[in-house]
């Protein structure tokens, strides 16, 4: 062992990729990395990259998984486009993930799984590990599976258990290259394994080979050390979160504020599924969670327990949301209170289940038969999530109206740092609850901001009856009078429209006015607010606005966008947010950049549009 | 209902049948057997004791579903098929209101087919009242899942091809815990038998089988007329034997060589009453009750009154409990508590 000790040079921020066979345990690998950083004070957000078999074919492409994380001392907004390390298991990682490495990154290869059969079932005719085609990497190929098992072959434990335990001897390399120390990380198994006591010994005896062997063979030259984010972040109590975690978290904690008990009527679907189960844990906080037989049921039992005062939910993807079109009518005409979370994903149909977009803005705010306003709201990242989810409550509830809440699979399956909130710093919720006995109670009598109350089965002296049928003005009697119609369809109208007068009005980014304009909406936030950033940095007159609320629009929505030279929509979709500003706004001329991959954006790639564009190209 | 973790809460002061009724007009068909099941449920929800703000009904789509308009309890009318599971979301919300669903044929088994089977199986308790005609009355006459095979109805010109539902067996198929058929001409029996279904803790399935004057007239003619009924019907009762016709002297006799339930005449063949089988509604082998829901014209008579109700825990009162051991034990108590929990630091 070498006794001069390894230099280190220090890093704003580092982007790392895990790659392996599904089933070689990146996902986890990766986690314990990002919490040990977080640990460290870094900020971070991470991203899964999993593929949509459970258990692909060893060996192949579609097989492989992967857990991208961006740690910084500066504030992260993304989980990073190209990385600066990559970690690939076998070469079918290799393969589809070199091209997502920086130019000089270090890759850190399991060379033990590079046989001819492996190297050929990736798609290469020559081992890239000694074919020269990685001489612009920085290179550690270790026979990782050899060394694992030499380092745990005195546990006597069996070669399975043996060859699975060899990503935790890559997680103490890559500690080592980033300077990370191993207290973290033992900490970190202490609690995971607290009830496993033999695995956590096979864990940590691989995980500290690993680390040793990286500062004995000095795989690298100076390690890369990301200092804590102290100084940009926010004093406070922090914890890492996934953004579908957080959308159930903001549903708890707004049926907290309000006193209406959560239900969540809900069907599994890729990827919503984790707010189902996340929910499904919190009895103790009186979540009444019921998994439905279908989609339809899902919404409906929702709508039933609205209608007996919940606060109430459904959780789903695109093609749940196609399927409870009808029922989202039904809580329109009823003006129950409803939230409906859409993490879409790409489409159309199955589409690719795992994969993430922004396609179903059209469909959440026009997918109805009839005149069926509703309120339409996006989360823009991990931990907006749980804000978007309270604010998506509030309003429902405050204003008796189902609202839809857009996040998408690249936030809900990602996680970000998240500053906890006190309860008491949120903001009560005041549902307009019927009071018992109340002589002018009247189902569909509203208040002058056209709500009507929300009478609930059990309360003496409100007995009512209301349904899909057409209701008649006040009485809510069933009416098919032709005027009456009119008056309901224009009250339902307004109501919604008026929810913009208790809604925040749209910030800006930057200047209020200057040469472009980047709009965007939802889970794009981190890709489109770093570079407008890089823009201004530059000096340029760029600004940011990102939507959160999509309908109604905030009040000064149009000032906005009419105060630059240009403006650009960037959308994972073919253009729908910008279909909706124009029929909005038709006389704002609006740019639009679109890409429907399943992919989210690079910085790069908005960068140079964002560039082309003020160059007049 | 009443038990550790699920009651309803009762009446304080005695209820009359107008207490329930509501002040809208009743628009179904005059002659309809709705209003015959509408006069029968409203004299039974006095008697359920429960007070008349924790009744709530719900409906889908169709005649039958516009009946909670007409009773006046809080009500809820859905959009077609799903009303089995609104009702099941008003009652897993809520298990302290007494939750009635009003549905039909069309309703239950063809678009709502997926509710229906899965309230049954669940167990929710609520009460699912099935008008059960035949035919699409509100679309003005085309077959149903129920139809029998052969109906000349308007999109079956020439006669369905499809085998019907039998609403009995399908919920007993469906794990069902409480069955009981009434007909809209003997309004004691829809009574009593839906006084039986409130007295049961689950899903309780109550098939009327309804005339529909105008475009399925007489399909219950067999069973309902004057001159068929003593034969065609056999009327249930717990713990009697089932005896049934104009003499009173044919039964029902259990005999495995001939595959099972057999109708017999007393007096003939050496039979007696003891050869008889006696009813047995508790029974949680549903192997005889599924046979007498099976039952049909001409070889045997329709069961009629409570064929099946046996007491199975129900999904509310095990959510309940659920519900009250997590809320004991779990150390998360607020959501300050959750969100403090696991890996948490101060910067």
């Amino acid at each position: 062992m070498s006794n001069k000790p390894i230099p280190t040079q220090q890093k704003e921020e580092l982007v790392v990729k895990f790659a392996g066979d599904s089933g070689d345990g990146m996902q986890l690998t990766g986690q314990f990395f990002s919490d040990a950083s977080a640990l460290l004070g870094n900020d971070l957000a991470t991203f899964p990259d999993f593929p949509a078999e459970i258990r692909a074919p060893h060996n192949t492409i579609p097989g492989v998984s992967g857990f991208l994380v961006q740690i910084g001392q500066k504030k992260i907004l993304s989980p990073g486009d190209l990385c600066d390390i990559l970690i690939a298991m076998n070469p079918a990682s290799l393969k589809s993930n070199l091209k997502w490495a920086k130019k000089g990154a270090t890759l850190i290869v399991n060379n033990d799984t590079f046989s001819d059969v492996a190297i050929e079932k990736a798609g290469y005719t020559t081992d890239p590990l000694t074919d020269g085609s990685l001489s612009n990497y920085h290179l550690i190929s270790a026979p990782i599976t050899t060394l694992t098992k030499a380092a745990l072959e005195e546990l006597g434990i069996d070669q399975k258990t043996m060859d699975r335990s060899k990503n935790m001897f890559v997680l103490g390399i890559l500690c080592f290259i980033t300077g990370r120390g191993t207290e973290q990380v033992l900490h970190l198994f202490d609690k995971k394994f607290v009830e496993k006591p033999k695995i956590k010994e096979i864990n940590i005896k691989a995980f500290l080979a690993g680390f040793n062997y990286a500062e004995t063979k000095e795989v690298v030259e100076s390690v890369i050390v990301v200092p804590p984010a102290d100084k940009a972040l926010e004093k406070g109590r922090y914890r890492n979160i996934l953004g579908n975690d957080a959308t159930a978290w903001g549903l708890l904690a707004a049926a907290e504020k309000s006193g209406r008990p959560l239900f969540l009527g809900s069907y599994p679907i890729t990827p919503a599924t984790e707010i189902l189960i996340e929910l499904a844990k919190h009895k103790s906080l009186g979540a009444r969670v019921f998994q439905a037989e279908d989609e339809i049921a899902g919404i409906c039992s929702a709508i039933g327990a609205s209608f007996a005062g919940a606060m109430a939910c459904t959780t789903t993807s695109g093609p749940g949301l196609s399927l409870k079109s009808e029922a989202l009518g039904l809580a329109v005409i009823t003006e129950l209170p409803l939230v409906i979370v859409n993490v879409q994903r790409a489409g159309p149909s199955t589409g690719i289940p795992t994969k993430s977009e922004q396609s179903d803005l059209l469909q959440a705010l026009f997918g109805r038969n009839g005149e069926a306003p509703l309120v339409v709201m996006a989360a823009s990242s991990p931990a907006d999530c749980f804000y978007a989810a309270f604010e998506a409550s509030r309003i429902a509830m405050e204003t008796m109206t189902p609202v839809i809440l857009l996040t998408d699979g690249y936030i809900g399956f990602g996680s970000e740092l998240f500053r906890i909130p006190k309860m008491s710093d949120l903001p009560q919720i005041h549902p307009p609850i019927a009071k018992a006995n109340d002589p002018n109670y009247k189902p569909y009598n509203r208040d002058a901001n056209l709500i009507r109350q929300w009478a609930i089965p059990g309360t003496e002296g409100l007995r009512h009856r209301i349904g899909g049928l057409e209701k008649e003005d006040g009485k809510g009697n069933v009416s098919s009078d032709p005027h009456n119609h009119q008056t309901m369809v224009n009250l339902r109208r307004d109501k919604v429209l008026k929810i913009a007068e208790r809604i925040p009005e749209q910030s800006v980014v930057g200047e209020e006015t200057g040469d472009l304009l980047v709009v965007s909406w939802g889970g794009t936030r981190g890709a489109t607010l770093s570079a407008v950033q890089e823009m201004q940095a530059q000096g340029k007159k760029v600004s940011l606005a990102h939507f959160k609320h999509i309908f109604p629009l905030p009040k000064n929505a149009e000032k906005i966008l009419s105060s630059f030279k240009k403006v650009i929509v960037p959308e994972l979709n073919d253009g729908q947010f910008v279909k909706y500003l124009r029929m909005e706004f038709p006389h704002i001329k609006l740019l639009q950049y679109n890409k429907v991959q399943g992919l989210p954006f690079t910085v790069n790639e908005l960068t140079e549009e964002f560039n082309k564009i003020m160059e007049g190209k | 209902m009443e038990t550790k973790f699920v009651t309803i809460p009762k009446s304080e002061v005695p209820l009359t049948k107008e207490d329930f009724v509501s002040d809208q007009m009743v628009k179904w068909c005059p002659g309809c057997g709705g209003h015959a099941i509408l006069s029968s449920v409203t004299k039974a929800f006095p008697n359920t004791g429960y007070k008349k703000e924790n009744i709530v009904l719900v409906s889908g789509i169709g005649c039958s579903s516009r009946f909670p308009y007409y009773v006046n309890t809080y009500g809820f009318h859905g959009i077609h098929g799903r009303a089995n599971a609104i009702a099941s979301g008003v009652k897993i919300f809520n298990p302290q209101l007494s939750v009635w669903i009003n549905t039909g044929d069309g309703d239950s088994l063809a678009i709502g087919g997926n509710h229906f089977i899965h309230t049954i199986r669940r167990n929710i308790d609520v009460n699912i009242l099935m008008f059960n005609n035949q035919i699409y009355g509100l679309t003005k006459g085309q077959y149903s899942p129920t139809t029998p095979m052969e109906g000349v109805t308007k999109t079956s010109p020439f006669g369905t091809i499809e085998q019907p539902f039998n609403p009995g067996e399908l919920t007993i198929g469906s794990q069902g815990t409480f069955f009981a058929r009434a007909v809209d001409t003997n309004p004691k029996l829809m009574t009593e038998v839906v006084e039986e279904a409130t007295k049961h803790d689950g899903t309780s399935v109550v098939e009327v089988l309804e005339n529909c004057i105008i475009f399925f007239d007489k399909a219950f003619n067999e069973i309902t007329s004057k001159e068929n009924r003593d034969n065609n019907q056999l009327i249930l009762k717990h713990g009697e034997p089932m005896i049934f016709g104009t003499e009173k002297n044919k039964g029902i006799r259990y005999n495995p060589g001939k595959g099972g339930l057999e109708v017999v005449t007393i007096g003939i063949n050496g039979i007696t009453i003891k050869d008889i089988l006696v009813h047995d509604q508790y029974s949680k082998d549903p192997a005889i009750h599924l046979m007498l829901a099976k039952m049909e014209l001409p070889n045997y008579p329709i069961a009629l009154g409570v064929i099946r109700s046996a007491a199975i825990p129900t999904y509310n009162e095990l959510f309940e409990i659920q519900m009250y051991e997590e809320q004991k034990s779990s150390k998360i108590k607020c959501m300050d508590d959750l969100m403090n929990s696991g890996d948490t630091w101060e910067i």
